[in-house]
């Protein structure tokens, strides 16, 4: 492997410079001939029937082209993930985001001025805002039809025998934990472009991470809207930041579809950053009982978990992450009895939807928290029941996850080498250390019946090479990385290469950027389709040199033969060939790769993923014990990735999952009154900022994937994912007391401090 | 009623029209389509608008237009050397990996820009003071202060 040029390099990203200069177009500054801007009335109540609209006055304002309403929507059109969601609502509004009119007109200025227009009247209903009020018998139900606030929707794992597993501990740990609502602040907000043409086919200007599941939505709803047969064409702007907030489609999206219906014009919406805040779907909040057991060495006996989320008013994906929370909760260290039982439940509140981790998060806070708690019952170093406990290569899990790489055991001593873990700990001088693990799907993650992603690479242009691909570029690097791979197998420059990667007309399917999917997935993709160009160009040079195949190879652009290498002829010459002879042909070949992992079964067994990413991270605090402000003096994030295609990008992965996990830890929460949102701006919501970055270090552990491009495992989500409960350790361990309640606020710190009687 | 105002953008004076109520990121972004100058918030509190006016770095969605009047403004669209090549600090993001979906670029070229032509050797706080006021959801920052810093050390 010590001869690769292009993977494993610090490679700059292709479109930094695009971006640097101000150059990259976004939705925001993308303009259509004709265009008209859309703006949507949203609800003034989170509970209330809709007693009656006007838009009278609206319509008559110079300049607006048209005023929509539900009555406007066709055929009882309704989206998401159980269909519950109409993108305008007639008679009942459920959550404080809900959309009750739009409007286009010929500037965003009018359209705005002609929402104030609209007149609406109310009746206000009480509102549930706490999934446990929605659980109670006799609750008011929030979508009458389902007859339930609590989502029928299977979610229960059982692996082993909790029961008898729990009278065989020597050691148990029980306790409850919450997280709160965060959202995803991507610096882009959200929005699209819909334009039809003569035949009413649809070209949508969006940022979806879901191409190909975007199209297919869109379809649906033309079919609803009695448009059969159409085309749908989706063409990304550069996107403003993901992290799973474009993981579906939304109101905003149809309300534009429907606009540009009616005018027959093009018909922009853009968010506002206010609307991001509030009418984008965030994490859920989740309530968490567990239990943890373990022998009198410390290995774990049992995990047991029940969880409440907070789906809110609609289903979107969020509803869906107890699905991936099972990973940790089964495959999280070895432990053979499983049990775990998630309810989602519908509330009045926003409604949820995914976010980078998937629910992990949430998830490991838990785990990792309670296995401090457990450690400490058993007298063990918290460093050490993880290395007991630490998964390894071979393993088989309560799940049949079948763990191919594994670094965990490297990842933890990592960790705890670098925070002197043994030097620090246990001090109880305001200063502690802590750490956590986590496991996440590393090798996609077979969500969907496919998780495959195409990929066409063609060579023309005097030996330049498109390729073309069904993956997405959000931010995160996946032009460079499928570059760096194709231009590794071919011998050819990062510049020669050209990625088209943004227009379904022209791009193979794939599933989206999502579960950390797209170097594992899109990079085999494009590996497998630059062998096969490869295998074309060789066989052409072979004729041409006089030489066998086999014999030859590609580097800076030539084709060589490595027995003679003063036999040699260059790519364009060998384009040349094919193209100016009789019988010509093209260099082009294309790869599906559709990696084979498993749905899971209904008892949720089946291997999801192809290969699971691992890491741990260890934090030092320092607490304020007169404010409760925890202080992170020292942040060590060791990751293993399997290779590393480009260091440089993965470290700015981690570097950024690592400060979103500490927003989550520490800070973030969105705060709804009667769900209406409270916070929803940059001053309020406390994203950090470039001065509350910790000392940091990014560790890398390479455990070489078989199944992975040159080795490579998915690193998009796990920087986040063991964050926040390693900071609770940490804080444990310098002051005694255990945050179980996110954000961990100086108040909850002081509190707490309080309560245990520290303070005089 | 629109009034008329002259300001110098990016070395070239402008004198055009505005209306009084605009801000400067208006007349740049919706007038005169120069879309490289970024809107993430619209009121002062993510730093993607940041130009730089008189050498400072300014928020110019909060930026009144009729203030320009008379002022030196520079914008992302002119920061490039003559020679067409990247600006030192465009070159060391893009070489520290410090761009990711690049929203919140422009406006951090801008800050880091106004520091590093009034600092000669700025330190580790001045760089995030510097950069405090914009708003990075994807990066963590560290690659964003890693460039600065190898812009101010390389001098
Ligand atoms: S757009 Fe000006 S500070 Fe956010
Ligand atoms: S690179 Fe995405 S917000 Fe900074």
């Amino acid at each position: 492997m010590s001869s690769l040029t292009k993977v494993g390099q610090r490679i700059p990203k292709k479109d930094a410079p695009l971006k640097v200069t101000g150059a990259a177009i976004y939705i925001q500054d993308m303009k259509v001939p004709g265009m008209l801007y859309g703006k949507i009335l949203y609800s003034k109540y989170a509970h209330a029937k809709i007693l009656k609209i006007d838009t009278g006055k609206a319509e008559k304002l110079a300049g607006v082209r048209a005023v929509l309403t539900g009555a406007d929507v066709p055929n009882n059109f309704k989206f998401g993930f159980l269909k519950d969601n109409p993108p305008l609502k007639t008679g009942k509004v459920l959550s404080a985001r809900d959309e009750i009119a739009a409007v286009a007109a010929i500037s965003a200025e009018i359209a705005e001025e002609a929402l104030d227009l609209i007149e609406v009247e109310y009746e206000e209903l009480p509102g549930i805002f706490d999934p446990l009020d929605a659980m109670k018998e006799g609750a008011p139900l929030i979508h009458e039809e389902f007859k339930s606030n609590v989502l029928k929707l299977p979610w229960k794992l059982v692996a082993g025998d909790v029961e008898e597993a729990k009278k065989a501990s020597a050691y148990i740990a029980e306790d409850s934990f919450s997280t709160q609502w965060v959202t995803h602040c991507c610096l882009g907000t959200s929005g699209c472009i819909a334009a039809f043409d003569m035949n009413n086919n649809l070209t949508m200007y969006s940022n979806t991470q879901i191409p190909s599941l975007a199209q297919n939505d869109y379809l649906e709803a033309l079919k609803t809207f009695g448009l059969k047969n159409k085309r749908v064409r989706i063409i990304q702007c550069v996107i403003g930041g993901g992290f799973g907030s474009k993981l579906d489609t939304y109101a905003y999206e149809y309300i534009a579809i429907l606009l540009a219906l009616k005018t027959r014009k093009p018909v922009k919406i853009v968010f506002s950053r206010e609307e991001e805040f509030f009418a984008t779907s965030p994490r859920q909040c989740t309530i968490t009982k567990i239990s943890q057991g373990c022998d009198k060495d410390g290995r774990l006996t049992f995990r047991e978990m029940e969880m409440v989320l907070d789906n809110g008013a609609y289903v979107s994906w969020g509803a869906t992450t107890p699905s991936v929370m099972m990973v940790p909760i089964s495959s999280l260290y070895k432990v053979q009895n499983i049990k775990y039982v998630a309810k989602c439940v519908y509330t009045n509140n926003t409604y949820s939807q995914a976010m980078r981790g998937y629910g992990n998060p949430q998830a490991t806070f838990a785990i990792e928290s309670c296995l401090d708690q457990l450690a400490e019952k058993a007298g063990i170093d918290p460093l050490e029941i993880r290395r007991i406990n630490a998964n390894e290569p071979g393993e088989i899990t309560p799940q049949n996850f079948r763990i191919t790489s594994c670094g965990m055991k490297e990842c933890i001593d990592e960790v705890a080498n670098r925070l002197d873990w043994k030097g620090k700990r246990g001090k109880h001088n305001n200063r502690g250390v802590g750490m956590a693990s986590l496991i996440h799907v590393g090798g996609a993650a077979r969500v969907y019946k496919s998780d495959g992603c195409g990929t066409i690479i063609k060579m023309d242009d005097n030996g330049k090479v498109d390729v073309i691909t069904g993956s997405s570029e959000i931010g995160q690097g996946s032009e460079t990385i499928i570059s760096q791979i194709v231009a590794e197998v071919l011998g050819i420059n990062i510049d020669d290469i050209n990625v088209i990667n943004n227009d379904t007309d022209v791009c193979p399917w794939d599933v989206g950027a999502h579960a950390s999917r797209t170097t594992f997935v899109a990079g085999n993709s494009a590996l497998g389709a630059a062998r096969k160009i490869k295998a074309q160009i060789l066989e052409v040079a072979a004729k041409n040199l006089g030489e066998d195949p086999q014999s030859l190879d590609i580097k800076d652009g030539v084709v060589f033969s490595t027995k003679d290498k003063e036999k040699n002829i260059p790519l364009s010459k060998v384009l040349r060939k094919v193209h100016y002879s009789l019988g010509g042909r093209m260099l082009v070949a294309e790869n599906f790769y559709d990696p084979p992992n498993e749905n899971f079964d209904q008892n949720f067994r089946g291997n999801l993923s192809v290969s699971y990413a691992y890491g741990a991270h260890g934090v030092e605090v320092e607490v304020d014990k007169d404010t409760g402000q925890v202080k992170i003096l020292n942040y060590i994030a060791a990751h293993d990735v399997g290779k590393a295609i480009n260091p440089m990008l993965l470290e700015g992965q981690i570097y950024g999952g690592g400060l979103q996990g500490i927003g989550y830890a520490l800070g973030e929460r969105m705060i709804f009154e009667k769900g209406v949102l409270k916070n929803g701006n940059f001053l309020d919501y406390k994203m950090p900022t470039a001065k509350d970055v910790p000392p940091v270090q990014a560790v890398i552990v390479e455990t070489d994937e078989q199944a992975g491009p040159f080795g490579a495992k998915g690193i998009g989500e796990p920087g986040l994912v063991p964050t926040a409960p390693a900071i609770a350790n940490a804080i444990y361990d310098a002051v005694g007391v255990r945050i179980k309640d996110l954000p961990i606020t100086p108040e909850k710190v002081l509190r707490a401090l309080q309560e245990k009687g520290k303070i005089a | 009623m629109k009034k008329a105002i002259t300001f110098t953008l990016n070395n070239e004076v402008i004198e055009t029209e505005v209306d009084p109520k605009w801000t400067l990121l208006y007349l740049l972004r919706e007038v005169l389509e120069m879309t490289g100058t970024k809107e993430g918030c619209g009121y002062g509190e993510c730093g993607a608008c940041t130009v730089i006016i008189n050498g400072q770095a300014v928020d110019s969605c909060l930026y009144p237009v009729m203030e320009a009047e008379g002022r030196k403004i520079t914008t992302i669209e002119g920061i490039m050397l003559k020679s067409g090549e990247l600006d030192p600090i465009q070159q060391a993001l893009v070489q520290n990996g410090a761009v990711q979906c690049g929203f919140c670029t422009p406006g951090m070229v801008m800050s880091a820009k106004a520091l590093l032509d009034e600092k000669e050797r700025p330190t580790e706080d001045d760089i995030k003071d510097s950069i405090a006021g914009n708003l990075c959801r994807c990066t963590g920052y560290v690659n964003i202060v890693d460039a600065i810093k190898s812009v101010a050390g390389g001098r």
